[in-house]
């Protein structure tokens, strides 16, 4: 566990050294604004972040691919990957603390929104309850999209291929249940089931499921998982 | 008993249908510097990525201080300490910062680890640049980073691959001391298709081709022991019609030709011959002539020339 916690370490000071990174939390930073001031510019404003983390989770579709797609592939373009696997560290481990780390970048641009909810609470009185569920949801949809990207990620040593992968799979999660709407039996039970705000929008309106819960931390298994078999595989390929 | 770091036993390594290589056998005994020499593509740097536990073999056995490479990768990686071809590394860290992560990675932490770093950096010279980011070193300085990372844990063996390449002459010289230095405290295997590289650094090569070994032993014995046919440099002051004339009857000598003199008034040949009179043959047949010998003196093929044989005929030819 000693080496995840040093390769995350890493991943995240490198990320924080690049302006890159304050400019992604900026641009979240003034979407979240612009959604929040949409919601609150109602006849009867709500004193709640809904309105604000509802279309924050399309950003989670832009967000993922940029900051996943260099995570492995740059390493196996670059070639570091193949001084980081000569050093004693597990596969698993790599994979993992690297997802620590984009655990880490996701948090550095959602604290940030706190500001509006301290504002909310200065002008009103925001229910608690959705408050911290629509924000864990928020970090469960953004761990599903980084364990997604990072899938990729171990799949090419193209950023751009391994970005553009992640983008499509996210997007279709995204729209399934859109798409279900237009088909109907068991197709449309399977693309509710595999949606990602199907799941998530529970937890906005306040509401923790555990078929939720179970939901999104299987997704973000299962792509670890398939990331660390990924770099097992190509030292037989 | 031989205390070897590095015994392979029919190692073979394929891509889908190619055969990277193929049957390779050969040991290092620790506290040797061995050279592991070949054309670009005969295998060398898939032979060292098996041996550092990056790769798996497809077939045969590799085993690194005593452990194998598949079944205790992590045991031969903790006592590894490689240097890949072209020496990737974190641009975005400086040397310090690299030194520091690998240092964790390696259970090394606290003050014994920054002792450590600091003891490394200034063994490589890399002193003035120890918090400079990676991707402002010029190449040879990032070879030098490299070598940092290979020995900060003090491997048991270090493998280095093409170490000197894609740097300019000054940088080559300073790397190979820095390589020479470090072979008095560790065993090294390295890997280059400079062979002037090899005999520099090293007492013992194993040449590969085509992802088989052709020779294996003390450079100085694979340079001598490829060739049958002897080459001599003779001088004399006679011209060539009379020193040719008394050459061509020999029987072990096979053709003489007129070379460049060294000094003025002087005529130069060289004859190739072989047997191991040749030598003898040549003198007392000038001799008894009565030419004038200025001087007789053996060439001894490089380690180019053998090495471009071996590269030619891909046969087992092992020397012990």
């Amino acid at each position: 566990m000693r080496n995840v916690l040093i390769l995350a370490r890493k991943e995240t000071y490198t990320y924080y050294a690049s302006p890159m990174a304050y400019v992604v939390s900026a641009v979240f930073l003034a979407l979240a604004g612009h959604f929040l001031v949409r919601g609150l510019s109602t006849t009867v404003p709500e004193a709640s972040v809904r309105e604000m983390l509802t279309p924050l989770a399309f950003a989670v579709i832009l967000w993922a691919p940029v900051t996943t797609m260099r995570l492995l592939a740059e390493e196996q373009k670059m070639g570091t990957l193949e001084l980081l696997m000569t050093t004693p560290i597990r596969e698993w481990e790599i994979v993992l603390g690297k997802f620590v780390a984009l655990l880490m970048m996701f948090l550095g641009i959602v604290v940030p929104t706190f500001i509006y909810v301290g504002l909310l609470a200065l002008y009103g009185s925001p229910d608690p309850g959705p408050l911290f569920s629509g924000y864990l949801g928020l970090m469960l949809y953004g761990g599903a999209a980084a364990s997604l990207g990072l899938f990729t990620s171990s799949l090419s040593g193209n950023q751009i291929i391994a970005g553009a992968t992640s983008a499509v799979a996210l997007l279709f999660l995204t729209l399934a249940d859109q798409a279900a709407e237009v088909v109907a039996g068991p197709p449309a039970t399977i693309l509710r089931s595999l949606s990602l705000p199907g799941h998530y929008n529970d937890f906005i309106a306040g509401v923790v499921e555990l078929s939720d819960l179970v939901y999104f931390v299987t997704f973000i298994g299962i792509f670890l998982l398939l990331a660390t078999l990924s770099l097992e595989t190509r030292r037989w390929r | 008993m031989q205390d070897l770091i590095i015994e392979t036993t029919a190692l073979t390594k394929s891509f889908g249908p190619r055969k990277a290589i193929q049957g390779l056998s050969f040991s290092v005994q620790r506290g040797e510097t061995v050279a592991l020499l070949g054309t670009n593509g005969s295998g060398k740097t898939t032979t060292m990525r098996i041996l550092c536990g990056y790769l798996p073999p497809t077939g045969g056995v590799a085993s690194v201080a005593g452990f194998d490479v598949v079944s205790h990768s992590l045991d031969v990686r903790k006592a590894v300490g490689y240097l890949p071809e072209d020496v990737p590394l974190y641009a975005d860290l400086t040397i310090r910062d690299s030194l520091r992560f690998f240092g964790a990675l390696r259970k090394m932490r606290g003050r014994d680890m920054e002792r450590r770093i600091d003891d490394v950096i200034e063994q490589v010279g890399l002193t003035e640049y120890r918090d400079v980011l990676i991707l402002k070193l010029s190449k040879g300085y990032r070879q030098r980073a490299g070598l940092a990372i290979a020995i900060l844990h003090e491997p048991d063996l270090l493998i280095l691959d093409e170490p000197t390449v894609s740097i300019d002459p000054v940088q080559v010289a300073e790397v190979k001391e820095l390589i020479r230095s470090l072979g008095t405290q560790h065993t090294v295997l390295l890997s280059t298709h400079q062979l002037s590289e090899a005999a520099d650094l090293c007492s013992r090569a194993v040449v590969l081709s085509d992802g088989q070994v052709v020779a294996d032993g003390l450079i100085s014995e694979i340079t001598k022991s490829n060739s049958a046919e002897r080459r001599i440099r003779v001088e004399a002051k006679e011209g060539s019609t009379i020193v040719m004339g008394q050459l061509v009857g020999l029987a072990s000598v096979t053709s003489t030709q007129e070379c460049a003199p060294s000094l003025q008034g002087i005529n130069a040949f060289t004859v190739t011959g072989s047997g191991p009179d040749l030598l003898n043959d040549i003198v007392v047949a000038l001799v008894h002539a009565g030419v004038v010998v200025v001087s007789v003196e053996e060439e001894h093929p490089s380690l180019e020339s053998a090495f471009l044989d071996l590269a030619r005929t891909p046969k087992a030819n092992t020397v012990a």
